[in-house]
């Protein structure tokens, strides 16, 4: 009872929430789910807390057995569901029984699924958060991602007596489709590309690299100048140093000038390299279903843009939340 | 035709590293869960295995090419 059988932990399955704030300026980053909808949703499906712990999994799903009676449900990345080797609908309410066995065929689009099980995953709370930081193997189950033949614990309160079957409409679920457009927040430091280079920034549909992860997506497509400047004392050689400063979720660096790099949920929280601009938080959801050898496209927007983004998801997330009936 | 597919995107490789021989050349006979390729995808070199045995016809992808969720790279004999 309460346990969650791990027969395989897929390529890179971790623990998550909806990330563990308040702890930046010590240099921690939020870590969490990188598709916040996707898991905030996959929750409300089993009748959780938003916030509470769900599995990530990146390219390869797990293979997980039940030991007593839970909802489930599968969100994220569009890649074929079997309980029992039988296909079942993602963005759907599944009622599970014991030695039912969850198991995921190759994605066909986006890049992460969520599992969310009623109860959640109850892994210990380091600095307010479930979540997973697996560079410095803490948080989340033993700071790391989930690995073939072991157990993790669930929740004791989310033992499911009812059926599933809640289901989220098609409207509600997200846009996979590839290129990603990322509306972006230019600054902070765009100051030091040239007026050419900002443009071409925005023309330049950039192709993600196999170096895309958790901690940022490494990206090709282009080459950025930089403006002379005569070196400020503090900042380091390459045109795009500048002055260490605090890192947005979300921004962009262009080390060397030709490979953006967009920090995400694990990345460094500050550093000496130019941030160009800052992909809305809403449009992190968008990045982290895009994956290796698909293209992203940044776009800009005000921060009024931006924060009209935010109010719309949590809209649709409340949207969800009556459909659902939760 | 049966094929072995990318279960992930990455770059490819045929050998453990780059002055190691290939895993397997076209002809040998392969077993289900044996190691062939490796992909590189955020930064670590996971490991490719048959899911099912047979003999090698040909490596569709070149040594150090970009593969793609689902692509074909390998194609067995029969």
């Amino acid at each position: 009872m309460n346990r969650l059988l791990v027969r395989a932990g897929g390529l890179y399955t971790t623990v998550q929430d909806t990330g563990r704030f308040g702890h930046y300026h010590m240099g921690m980053p939020p870590s969490g789910a990188m598709d916040i909808y996707s898991a905030v949703v996959a929750n409300m499906l089993v009748g959780n807390a938003d916030d509470a712990a769900v599995l990530e999994a990146t390219y390869v799903g797990p293979k997980l057995e039940f030991t007593d009676d839970r909802l489930l449900a599968v969100t994220g990345a569009d890649a074929p569901v079997t309980l029992n080797d039988e296909p079942v609908e993602p963005w759907t309410a599944v009622r599970v029984r014991p030695g039912d066995v969850l198991a995921f065929a190759m994605i066909r689009a986006g890049c992460r699924v969520y599992v969310a099980v009623s109860g959640g995953i109850d892994v210990p709370v380091y600095l307010d958060s479930r979540s997973t930081y697996t560079l410095t193997g803490m948080g989340g189950h033993e700071g790391r991602k989930l690995v073939d033949d072991e157990t993790l614990q669930l929740a004791a309160d989310g033992q499911a007596t009812g059926s599933g079957g809640a289901v989220v409409p098609e409207n509600l679920r997200p846009d996979l489709d590839c290129p990603a457009e990322l509306r972006t927040v230019v600054g902070l430091c765009s100051y030091r590309l040239t007026e050419d280079a900002l443009a071409s920034f925005l023309g330049t549909e950039w192709k993600v690299t196999k170096d895309a992860d958790r901690v940022g997506y490494r990206l090709r497509g282009g080459k950025l100048d930089f403006t002379e400047r005569e070196q400020p004392f503090g900042a380091g050689s390459d045109p795009a140093n500048v002055v260490d400063l605090g890192y947005p979720i979300g921004s962009i660096q262009v080390p060397g000038g030709d490979e953006p790099i967009v920090l995400l949920n694990d990345a460094v929280t500050g550093g000496g390299y130019a941030t160009i601009g800052t992909v809305i938080s809403v449009d992190r959801d968008r990045i982290a279903q895009a994956k290796t050898g698909e293209s992203v496209r940044f776009r800009s927007v005000d921060l009024d843009t931006a924060l009209a983004a935010r109010r719309d998801r949590r809209e649709r997330i409340e949207q969800v939340r009556q459909q659902l009936g939760r | 035709m049966a094929t072995i597919k990318a279960a992930m995107p990455g770059v490819f490789y045929r050998r453990p590293a780059p002055e190691k021989p290939a895993y397997v050349d076209d002809g040998d006979a392969i077993s289900a869960g044996q190691t062939i390729a490796l992909i590189e995808v955020m930064k670590t070199f996971n490991e490719v295995k048959a899911d099912e045995s047979g003999t090698v016809a040909a490596f569709l992808v070149e040594d150090g090419d970009e593969v793609d969720v689902g692509q074909d790279i390998v194609r067995l004999e029969g």
